[in-house]
């Protein structure tokens, strides 16, 4: 959630996964991004899908950007706030590049799943063969998730692989209804499963999960 | 200060402000019973209605401001209190939205209030006049807006007890506010907001002048109680880094102590002009009907003590805005109305401004303010349709 300016130039060059989101969600809808950043994807949505959007974001600059440019955005913790919304308040609740940075991983997804209808998730894969690569061949951690920080200067305190979070979602019994990876060249593929593919060529994933338990 | 006669108050006003009697057919029925009418409420007007009268913008200004929010004042001289944010091409653009500023009701620059004269009497109302609640200000309020034949605003706002009535705006009249921007204020007064504005209320009482507030009558005036209420609210307007750096432990036009209990420290002179100051243009009896308001003010008592009830199916949208060195409505009480908002699935945005300068910074130069507020306000002009100066 520490949307510094790192993790907006990051979002910036993560334009596929803005549009992924855009994609899934239907006109009209009423969403809640959480750690919206500068709120260029509530924006994107505003424009595009004529959502009636909603944000949290943690820092004071993304919020003031956000709020500029017209959006309804509040300062505010995924970790602590999300507990003031009624169930099924929105049709989608966005966590876009955001897990990672979270403390509480597990109580956020069970919180997403109560005040959405439908919720979407988007991960930087750690899985990527070249993080891997990058750990096998010199034994130290990769600062290859977009943001170029090393492991003592990332917000990204819980990185994880597209298997872990499928593997997190069958425990919490949330279902997946699509599941989508971009590669490092931009190409977008859906796969099933673990994506024992994706985990490997699969710079980011987009989860859209369902609000029925499974 | 002694009474002024009731012609010579009407002249002034029709000098200085506009002012109209509301409440001659259908009284305004208060809180505490009893029946208002008629009364009357001076207000000030910026820029122009349109025709379609859905640019309006009501400006509801804090305890001791009045209607004039851009100057000169009609007493002082000196600019309005929100002279920086209204005005051609500023926050509240006066080329594009019609601005309205009401002085409260209990208020002293020409709105019914303990200083005016009591119709049935003859004399000034004094502690006859009825006690008040920031609802019945906002009551008051709309009763000027059926007057201006203005059905719903385009947006309410306002900076402390100025916050609380846009609050109450939205909770009392919600398909009136298009949008509310309560500014460093709080859903319900605090413990120690109570005990500061007691101690005011004392100093005025101890006054030996108030003669149980009917000075008027016999042409006294406890400025020396007010101007103390004065300088301990105003402690509570700024904050420990902003006097820091205004004064630190300078002295005054000397070089050393004097070992007496001359202001010998800048920033007790500093604390003693804001004293003196204030009693020229304000009223005694105001700041006690006034802070007693703002002590009653309790939005979630009316809704089984749930504040997201007041706010239950509101269409408003909501710009709340805190400032980080303001204790004396803190950025914790800020975030619980937002958090009402949150609960009642209500449209919001929340900023917190970094700002040393306390309280008061809502009134000041906070560029975040402006630029915040902007962005929220010409995004919510554009959903209401409103053209582009």
């Amino acid at each position: 959630m520490n949307a510094g300016p790192q993790r907006q130039n990051m979002r910036q060059s993560a334009r596929p996964d803005h549009r992924l989101i855009a994609e899934l969600v239907e006109p009209g809808s009423r969403l809640l991004d959480i750690g919206c950043g500068d709120g260029a994807l509530l924006e994107l949505l505003a424009r595009e899908k004529n959502v009636d959007g909603r944000g949290i974001e943690i820092s004071q600059e993304g919020v003031n950007a956000s709020v500029r440019r017209g959006l309804s955005v509040i300062q505010g913790d995924a970790e602590t706030d999300l507990a003031d919304y009624p169930d099924a308040a929105f049709d989608y609740v966005v966590l876009s590049q955001t897990l990672p940075a979270i403390r509480d991983p597990k109580g956020v997804l069970l919180e997403l799943r109560r005040i959405g209808r439908s919720a979407i998730v988007s991960i930087p894969n750690f899985g990527h063969w070249r993080n891997r690569l990058h750990l096998l061949t010199r034994g130290r951690m990769p600062a290859a998730l977009g943001s170029g920080e090393l492991w003592y200067e990332t917000p990204m305190i819980r990185p994880c692989t597209i298997k872990d979070f499928v593997m997190l979602c069958r425990e919490l019994d949330i279902g997946i209804e699509r599941r989508t990876q971009v590669d490092s060249r931009g190409r977008v593929r859906r796969f099933t499963g673990t994506g024992r593919f994706a985990n490997l060529f699969g710079e980011q994933a987009v989860f859209l999960l369902s609000a029925e338990r499974r | 200060m002694t009474a002024m006669p009731k012609s010579q108050v009407a002249a002034e006003h029709a000098q200085t402000g506009l002012s109209v009697e509301l409440g001659r057919e259908t009284p305004l029925q208060l809180d505490c019973g009893v029946s208002l009418g008629p009364f009357t409420l001076a207000y000030q007007t910026y820029g122009t209605l349109n025709e379609e009268r859905s640019n309006a913008v009501l400006l509801c200004h804090a305890l001791t401001g009045d209607q004039f929010v851009v100057g000169p004042h009609p007493v002082t001289g000196k600019p309005g209190w929100w002279e920086l944010m209204v005005g051609p091409g500023k926050t509240f653009d006066t080329d594009r939205y019609f601005v309205i500023c009401s002085n409260t009701l209990g208020g002293c620059m020409g709105t019914s209030g303990p200083k005016e004269i009591n119709p049935t009497t003859g004399r000034p109302w004094g502690l006859d006049f009825p006690v008040i609640t920031i609802r019945d200000m906002v009551k008051a309020q709309a009763m000027l807006l059926d007057h201006l034949g203005i059905e719903q605003l385009f947006c309410v706002s306002g900076g402390s007890m100025g916050g609380m009535q846009a609050l109450q705006w939205v909770a009392s009249y919600p398909e009136r506010c298009f949008t509310a921007v309560p500014i460093a204020c709080a859903a319900k007064h605090s413990a120690q907001n109570i005990a500061l504005n007691e101690v005011g209320r004392q100093a005025i009482m101890a006054d030996p002048e108030w003669r149980e507030g009917r000075y008027q009558e016999l042409g006294r005036n406890p400025v020396g109680g007010l101007a103390v209420a004065r300088m301990a609210a105003h402690i509570t307007y700024l904050s420990e880094s902003a006097l820091h750096r205004k004064f630190g432990r300078a002295l005054q036009d000397r070089s050393n102590v004097t070992y007496g209990f001359d202001a010998d420290f800048q920033v007790e002179s500093y604390l003693r002009y804001q004293g003196q100051s204030f009693v020229e243009r304000f009223d005694a009896n105001s700041y006690l009907y006034i802070t007693r308001a703002i002590d009653y003010f309790d939005l979630a008592a009316d809704y089984d003590g749930v504040l997201a009830n007041a706010f239950r199916g509101v269409d408003t949208r909501f710009c709340v805005i805190s400032f980080t060195s303001d204790w004396l409505y803190p950025t914790s009480e800020n975030r619980a109305i937002v958090r009402a908002l949150a609960a009642a699935a209500a449209n919001v945005s929340f900023v917190e401004v970094v700002s040393d300068k306390g309280h008061d910074a809502f009134l000041l130069d906070e560029p975040d303010m402006f630029e915040t507020l902007r962005g929220f306000l010409s995004g919510a002009a554009t959903k209401r349709g409103l053209s582009s100066p």
